[in-house]
């Protein structure tokens, strides 16, 4: 992540409580508007395994719904709501062997797509779901606030994987487990990555966690994911590191109570998938990232899919006031993810310096076509 | 024709309409500008349309502009511009619609830009600021510079490398285009050689060159990928009689002997293709490029008369050895002391039409591309020719430069050619729409 430059606009106190405070009544109003009911009292129960995702209902009322997923399989595995494009409605990760995770998701009238995904990896064991009930067309300021709540949820449910994922990682590093760490350590980043538009709204924390060498003032330490990385690559020892990892997990804790609280608007959720896309051509097809482990492709997919989440947010609204582009940016988004999904390898991507030139300049000229459509989504709703 | 030259600079004495007065005048809406029309793209036109255009127009400052529209493209027998950005591209997609959309927006583009107008029909300030804008600005006050932008389509548009027929183009591909055959001493990197596509961009004004190839490569994402360019900062060439012969890198006068402008059944016979080849490219061109390095320290350091020697010119004058002026005939049966006056490992004696039996229309450009790894400069000239056929042209010419002298001192490093469509008739027109309407 670029540390100083292309930041979003920083926001000040005043007005990052304002917004605080605007995206809970948002938030409301649009689980009001939508749900036209209450809680769901009920729970959906999904029985996942290795080739199978048995969800009790296919049809639903709409409202917010609670699924229990229960996974039988040997692999890990993720279980999805979709909405139409692939928008992610909810979603619940790492549910590991012999457990049960909860998704709670709020699902207004329509069609959706259930989906486990074993090995938390393609497209996933897809089912039809439909929501019958109250369906009325939203104003279109109902519709952008709703964004932002969809947006919202989307980082809450990235944000205790990270904490998950980054507890796992610090532990390693404290443990002295030089290649537990190394593992983790791309895991880990996945969430982070995803969901950087949100966290660099946090200036300050933002560097401190994913400040790269070189990027500090004169006397200023480098710290966070990147101190790491040099200290298990370069110098293959965790020595020294436990300060760093601890101030790692106090950052990212800090971050994360943040991040689940606050909204961004829809200009900033589309500046913020332009953003990733523009840390995806600056930092990753670089190999600037993640220049000691070279698992620049984690964050390559980290960012696109964060992206994507973003713009998806924004969908509705687009298929209202520009179709044609939104016709171009889910071509756009597939393609980059096909040109993407060739460095595919087991539990994970191929390292950034096994790549061959002509392979990164696939990668970069699908980037550069997505990122140009993307970059018209900003306009597109600014325009009320 | 005035360009400046060491000898005449050239002040800009009629500057063309700039964007930012353009689109000033327009908000202002000026009589005089209302008069040539209401839309910018007609005043853009009335600008280039003017006493300024046109290649065999006289009186054309450096900073007017070239008209877009005509029977041939322009860039190509246009008087030789100063600046050069050639960027070779590869189509990324299958889709041949999308190859069209791209040749369409191209073309209006280049004929907004070619006009000095900016490359979006918004602008580089006047859109949503929200949204980027659809010209990158750089160009903002900068008159047409006599901005040309050339299009050629190479061997691989119609069949790739493997043998793939992307676009149902494969039965059109004209029989002449074929990659170059490989010569003696070649040292061609496949990284900055070929392409599915060519755009020439020349202009007067470094800036407004680069301007136009950015932006053409930004509208093209997601279609075509750019696979190499090369920028060159003189023209090695004339190809006008009003222009004074140029000097290359090695120090000499270069293009002295070349087709020119002014000589319209030799274009005919040596340049445009005629109706002996694919229909949809009569009126063009063949266009071939060549990077050659110059092996600059060697050179300096060889005697005045091994250098004149090599050449078959005198350094000062560009007289073929055995004359005095410049333009005096080139006869090789002179004789000095008892030997040829014009040696026959020359480069002038086994390039000259006379002797390869055939004539090409040059147009390159000096480059350096700062240093190598040594310290040596990466310099040399960017070969850029014209011809109804490459075959009977470079091809021919190259073949018979086996024995060159100027071998020891120069390397070719990329190599590509390029059919060029012929001109964009009128605003409903557009770059191939004959190979591909059809």
């Amino acid at each position: 992540m670029s540390v100083r430059d292309r930041r979003l606009p920083l926001l000040t106190a005043g007005l990052l409580a304002a917004l605080t405070t605007a995206a809970c009544s948002s938030a409301d109003a649009g689980s009001g508007a939508a749900s036209g009911g209450g809680e769901s009292a009920d729970t959906v129960a999904v029985a996942a395994t290795d080739d199978a995702c048995d969800v009790a209902s296919s049809e639903l009322p709409a409202g917010t719904h609670s699924f229990a997923v229960t996974n039988s399989g040997d692999q890990v595995t993720e279980f999805y709501v979709y909405a139409e494009g692939d928008r992610v409605m909810g979603e619940v990760e790492n549910i590991a062997p012999g457990l049960t995770r909860e998704l709670l998701v709020e699902l207004p009238a329509g069609s959706y797509q259930t989906a486990c995904k074993p090995g938390m990896d393609g497209d996933g064991i897809r089912g039809d779901l439909t929501v019958t009930g109250e369906a009325r067309s939203l104003s279109e300021d109902e519709t952008l606030a709703r964004a932002s709540a969809e947006y919202q949820r989307y980082v809450q449910s990235q944000t205790g994987a990270l904490l998950e994922q980054t507890t796992a990682f610090v532990d390693a590093v404290e443990a002295g487990d030089v290649e537990g760490a190394k593992a983790l350590y791309p895991v880990a980043r996945t969430y982070w990555e995803r969901i950087e538009p949100v966290a660099e709204v946090f200036g300050d924390l933002d560097p401190l966690i994913d400040g790269r060498e070189g990027d500090q003032a004169e006397g200023e330490d480098l710290t966070g994911f990147h101190r790491i990385e040099q200290a298990l690559w370069v110098g293959g020892t965790t020595e020294g590191m436990t300060p760093y990892a601890d101030q790692l997990l106090t950052d990212v804790q800090q971050i994360v109570e943040l991040a689940d609280d606050t909204t961004l608007d829809p200009l900033q959720l589309a500046n913020g998938a332009k953003a990733l896309l523009d840390e995806i051509a600056t930092g990753k097809i670089t190999g600037e990232e993640d220049r000691y482990s070279h698992t620049d492709l984690w964050d390559f997919a980290a960012n696109l899919e964060g992206s994507e989440a973003a713009v998806q947010a924004l969908r509705p609204h687009l298929e209202e006031t520009d179709p044609d582009l939104v016709a171009e940016i889910d071509e756009r988004f597939a393609a980059t993810e096909a040109e993407l999904g060739q460095y595919r390898t087991e539990g994970g991507w191929t390292l950034h310096d096994q790549l061959t030139e002509d392979q990164l300049r696939g990668l970069s000229d699908s980037v550069t076509a997505l990122s140009e459509s993307v970059s018209q989504v900003a306009a597109a709703v600014a325009h009320e | 024709m005035t360009e400046p030259t060491a000898d005449q600079p050239a002040a800009p004495q009629r500057p063309g309409l700039s964007r930012r007065r353009l689109f000033g005048a327009l908000g202002a809406g000026t009589a005089g500008v209302l008069a040539a029309g209401t839309a910018g793209g007609v005043v853009g036109r009335a600008t280039a349309d003017g006493p300024a255009g046109g290649a065999h127009a006289s009186g054309a400052a450096p900073t007017d502009a070239v008209p877009f529209h005509g029977e041939h493209q322009a860039g190509i027998v246009t008087p030789a511009q100063d600046r050069l950005h050639f960027v070779a591209l590869d189509v990324t997609t299958d889709s041949r619609e999308d190859l069209v959309a791209l040749l369409q927006d191209w073309t209006a583009a280049a004929r907004r830009m070619t006009a000095g107008q900016d490359a979006g029909e918004v602008g580089a300030v006047d859109g949503d600021r929200y949204a980027p804008p659809d010209d990158t600005g750089e160009a903002i006050g900068l008159p047409p510079s006599g901005l040309t932008l050339t299009v050629g389509f190479g061997p691989t548009l119609f069949t790739t490398a493997d043998g793939r027929d992307r676009f149902g183009l494969a039965v059109r591909r004209p029989a002449p285009l074929v990659e170059l055959p490989s010569f003696p001493g070649d040292q061609i990197d496949p990284a900055i050689s070929g392409g599915d596509l060519c755009i020439q961009a020349c202009a007067n004004d470094p800036q407004v060159a680069v301007h136009a190839v950015r932006n053409l490569v930004r509208i093209g994402a997601g279609v075509v990928s750019v696979r190499w360019s090369q920028l060159g900062f003189g023209r090695t060439s004339s190809t006008s009689n009003g222009q004074a012969t140029p000097r290359n890198l090695f120090g000499f006068k270069d293009g002295t002997a070349n087709l020119k402008a002014e000589n319209g059944s030799t274009l005919d016979r040596f340049v445009w293709v005629g109706d002996d080849d694919a229909d949809w490219l009569r009126g063009g061109s063949y266009l071939v490029t060549r990077r050659i390095r110059m092996l600059i320290e060697p050179w300096d350091s060889s005697s005045l008369d091994e250098q004149q020697r090599t050449i078959g010119r005198t350094k000062g004058t560009g007289a073929p050895l055995g004359q005095r002026a410049e333009f005096d005939p080139v006869d090789f049966t002179t004789r000095v002391d008892g030997e040829f006056a014009i040696p026959e490992t020359s480069h002038v004696f086994l390039a000259h039409p006379t002797n390869a039996g055939t004539a090409i229309l040059r147009r390159g450009y000096s480059f350096v591309d700062g240093s190598d790894g040594l310290g040596r400069l990466d310099a040399g000239l960017f070969f850029i020719a014209f011809q109804r056929d490459p075959g009977t042209g470079f091809v021919q010419v190259q073949r018979n430069l086996r024995r060159d002298a100027l071998n020891e001192y120069v390397r070719h490093t990329s190599s590509a050619v390029f059919a060029c469509p012929p001109g964009v008739r009128d605003p409903a027109d557009w770059w191939g729409r004959a190979l591909l309407s059809g």
